[in-house]
């Protein structure tokens, strides 16, 4: 007998919340029993909100062995080991013994997009508060059955034990329908005192496999039968193909199809050199009709503030008894920069009996369906989407084009699993980008030092443009019967997306934030991580360094200066001494130190990042020396995980600053590999890179994925300007930048 | 037909002479170390050791092997039995999405085999012609400079357990 809780997402969807579970919680959520009639009954915390039934998060089969469900994906951030970490603490089981499922449409709840830095305060609270429901309910069953009170019972390794030592396992105690419950507002959490797991740097439980050759990414999928297919796209963003003679490609060896659907051409062979090959010879004779349509690449600033744009004042701040003297102005610009993930996108499709499977390492496998269902003109319900990792995507990348891909391709050959591999080339071209940006600001200081007001403007376009429609795929553009590109929204605050962190955290008396939407979009852009809040808080963290540089003023003072939020100037004070910072501190000969810090959003996690940073006059090229970083992500999961995340922000954003730009000539895109968009290598890589975190227990869950990568920016800039006296203020900072202004 | 030794074991491979060894390795024998990333010989991730040197797999042909040692990550060891470098990797937790990571070791792999005592200078040379996106390099480089300690032990040990035969 399988006394298993089975989640039916169907059953689960059919309820949509207005389902309602008669189950007494009277013993276990005493605090919430009566709720004041006339309020609204308060939503239980996290991803709980949309998907409120506990076996939408938990299953508990009857031989005990448990099995934690998330909407997340793993992009390479050790969620899947954080989450099982939450899990595991909250329904006190060993950490080995629980599975995680990330997201797949036929198993795990709704939870949108994996971004935002969203995954651990939005699925690890509902997973931790879940399994903590879960638990109270294990504990409630085994008091009813021994016919106890339930207080005195304490649960461990994956029992509930009575008072006097009877040992209840949760396979046994769990029953039909038991865990189909609406969650409830509050939890019986875990005094974070007594945790065991959480808080431990628990290895991650990916890495084996990763590091011993197991199959461990959509691209090491093989099914049985499966073909290979490659995508010929066209040269350039709106090409026509005017000609396209398949014949002699369809009688090359192994060719199983060429699919051509009007702008959209691809090759299918047996095996995988023979559908390079294919794709190579169908490029040849592909014949397209281009339009110059790109923007002046090295006139950014221009381009921007000319687009038409529909303007906010999205924060005002006004006391007139605060009088500036000194003013001081900036202009900052970001270019077009690529996520560059080092496997291209990639995915394997299969049609079987008019019911399609895509198995995609997109960050939201509901969207995907949503997009790839409209695109083939079929029910949802007959798409799934299931995620399978894929190389690191640091955001909208290929993933969800490379899913479209392979869905239109194996719709054209019924039963045949269908992998979908993009080229280097391809991910380079047609990659959304990091969309360009520019900032105007101005300050001014009183006469004590202290800034008196704060006008700051962002020129941006939207920072999403990921599917839930089609016409955000490659694939349904380029079809005979397109779908449209969407209109493009700004992303509302508190959030935000160009004007992501553009609002000041720290407290200035006058303080005017406009945000310039730019609905047009003359180069393919989406989501890149922290969107808007890379170049936002590059740009305020320069300026404020200028401003102190203005005010004679040491700039980690001067930051505290402004900045009330206590965590915030604990964050600060803690990099500030881990890289042994001191007033009036002068670097070595050819050296400078710089300080940044931001709030990301606002909301998530706290970061502040201490560099040193090596130029060399005669080249002008920088070299990050070393960086100490401090991190408040409130309550941690896994401090080694939070770490390795916090370094990796400090690399790439790194790299993102000295080195990175999307080039473009008037028709096509011309940085295609890693010759043309060259990013960091080892020779740049500093002696060290130290992060010290500030725990606090209890708390809530602060996204930290995204947090480090303006404070990373801006930091390095600042030492860049330290060391050389001359503040740059285009990005990216490049050696011939940097050699130019010294030279200046 | 061609015979590829791979890892210490002779294959038959039905493939033109051409195929760059990547796919040979991936589809083939369906080893999933050895990673696509570029197909350019730019980033790395497809690097495997052919009679002890690093080699990037996406531009050597099949043709370039006949009678060659092809070793992949496989070849070291395995989840159950690890090599040194592969325990090395995990016990610094030294990946974020991982893609690059098998690449980096069989470079350092290679140079470890040749000179088991690198000084940290010449791991980052070594490694120079290796991209990884995420930013997990200084623990790349812990790792590899564990690596070094634990293949030392490992000597040792071994040395050990000869003499006492």
């Amino acid at each position: 007998m399988n006394a298993a809780v089975i989640l039916d997402r169907r059953r689960v969807l059919a309820g949509g919340g207005a389902l309602i579970v008669s189950f007494s919680l009277s013993d276990a959520f005493a605090q919430d029993q009566s709720p004041p009639p006339a309020a609204p009954a308060p939503s239980p915390p996290g991803s709980l909100k949309g998907a409120p039934f506990l076996d939408s998060w938990i299953r508990i089969d009857a031989d005990g062995s448990i099995t934690v469900f998330t909407g997340k994906v793993e992009l390479g951030q050790g969620f899947k080991t954080a989450f099982q970490q939450i899990a595991a603490e909250e329904l006190d089981v060993p950490f080995q013994s629980l599975k995680v499922i990330t997201a797949d449409t036929r198993r795990t709840a709704n939870e949108g997009y994996t971004s935002g830095s969203h995954s651990m305060q939005d699925s690890g609270t509902a997973i931790q508060n879940a399994a903590a429901q879960v638990r109270e309910l294990l504990v409630a069953e085994a008091a009813r059955r021994l016919d106890l009170p339930a207080d005195n019972f304490r649960t461990g390794n994956g029992a509930v034990i009575s008072p006097n030592g009877q040992r209840l396992g949760y396979g046994d105690l769990v029953a039909a329908d038991m865990l189909h419950v609406q969650a409830q507002a509050k939890s019986k959490l875990k005094d974070p005192s007594t945790f065991k797991v959480m808080g431990q740097p628990v290895p991650r439980v990916d890495i084996p496999a990763k590091v011993t050759g197991g199959a461990a990414y959509v691209q090491d999928m093989r099914l049985p039968g499966m073909v290979h297919a490659r995508v010929v796209r066209p040269p350039s963003y709106g090409a026509q193909l005017a000609d396209c003679d398949t014949s002699a490609v369809e009688k090359l060896p192994g060719v199983v199809k060429v699919v051509r659907d009007g702008n959209f051409l691809a090759v299918v062979a047996k095996k995988e050199f023979q559908a390079i090959r294919a794709m190579n010879a169908l490029t040849a004779v592909a014949k397209w009709r281009e339009t110059p349509s790109l923007p002046k690449q090295d006139d950014l600033l221009h381009v921007l503030t000319s687009l038409p744009s529909q303007d906010s004042t999205i924060f005002q701040q006004s006391n007139p008894s605060a009088v500036g003297q000194k003013t001081i102005e900036a202009t900052y610009t970001r270019p077009y920069q690529a996520h560059g993930s080092i496997g291209p996108s990639c995915a394997v499709a299969q049609s079987v009996n008019d019911a399609m499977t895509v198995w995609t390492h997109t960050q939201g496998v509901y969207p995907d369906r949503q997009g790839i269902a409209q695109m083939l003109r079929v029910p949802p319900a007959s798409v799934r989407c299931i995620h399978v990792e894929g190389s690191g995507c640091y955001g909208h990348n290929g993933a969800d084009d490379a899913a479209a891909d392979a869905a239109l391709i194996a719709r054209e050959l019924p039963g045949l699993p269908v992998r979908v591999q993009w080229t280097r080339e391809q991910e380079h071209a047609w990659e959304p980008f990091g969309p360009a940006m520019v900032t105007k600001l101005k300050a001014s200081l009183d006469g004590n030092g202290a800034i008196s007001d704060w006008n700051f403007e962002v020129w941006s376009n939207t920072h999403s443009m990921r599917p839930g429609g089609a016409g955000s795929m490659l694939a349904a553009q380029h079809m005979a019967q397109p779908f449209a590109v969407p209109a493009p929204k700004p992303l509302p605050l508190p959030e935000g997306g160009g004007d992501r962190n553009a609002i000041p955290i720290y407290k200035f008396p006058n303080a005017h934030v406009v945000h310039h939407f730019i609905p047009a979009m003359p180069v393919r852009i989406s989501a890149m991580r922290a969107l808007g809040a890379y170049h936002n808080v590059f740009s305020i963290e320069s300026f404020m360094d200028e401003l102190a540089v203005a005010a004679g003023a040491d700039p980690v003072e001067f930051r505290l200066k402004h900045l009330g939020d206590s965590r915030g100037r604990d964050v600060i004070n803690r990099a500030a001494q881990g890289f042994g910072w001191r007033k009036g501190q002068k670097a070595p000969t050819d050296r400078g130190y710089g300080f940044a810090f931001a709030r990301y959003k606002n909301l998530a996690a706290y970061c502040a990042i201490a560099t040193e940073v090596e130029v060399n006059r005669e080249t002008g090229r920088p070299r990050l020396v070393r960086a100490v970083a401090a991190v408040d992500s409130g309550q941690v999961v896994n401090p080694d995980g939070l770490i390795n995340q916090i370094e990796g922000a400090i690399v790439q954003s790194m790299s993102w600053t000295l080195y990175e730009n999307v080039t473009f000539d008037d028709t096509r895109i011309t940085s295609i590999d890693w010759q043309t968009y060259p990013i960091l290598r080892f020779n740049a890589v500093p002696d060290s890179i130290e992060v010290h975190i500030i725990n606090r227990p209890g708390q809530p869950f602060l996204g930290s994925g995204e947090t480090g990568q303006g404070p990373a920016a801006a930091s390095i800039a600042n030492a860049i300007a330290n060391a050389t006296g001359k503040r740059l203020r285009n990005l990216p900072l490049t050696r011939k930048r940097i050699k130019d202004a010294i030279d200046a | 037909m061609m015979t590829l030794k791979v890892n210490g074991h002779d294959h038959q491979i039905d493939a033109d002479p051409d195929t760059p060894l990547l796919y040979v390795l991936r589809n083939d024998l369906e080893l999933n170390a050895a990673k696509f990333g570029c197909g350019l010989g730019q980033c790395g991730s497809c690097t495997v050791i052919v009679d002890g040197k690093a080699v990037l797999s996406c531009v050597t042909p099949l043709l370039l092997l006949e009678g060659k040692q092809v070793t992949t990550l496989e070849g070291l060891g395995s989840i159950e039995a690890p090599a040194p470098i592969q325990r090395a990797f995990m016990e610094e937790q030294a990946a974020q999405c991982g893609y690059c990571i098998a690449g980096m070791m069989m470079r350092a792999q290679a140079l470890l085999q040749k000179n088991p005592k690198p000084t940290d200078e010449q791991i980052r040379a070594e490694l120079e012609p290796h991209l990884c996106r995420c930013g997990t390099h200084m623990r790349i480089l812990r790792a590899v400079h564990r690596a070094i300690r634990l293949m030392d032990t490992a000597d040792a040990a071994s040395a050990g357990n000869r003499s006492a035969q």
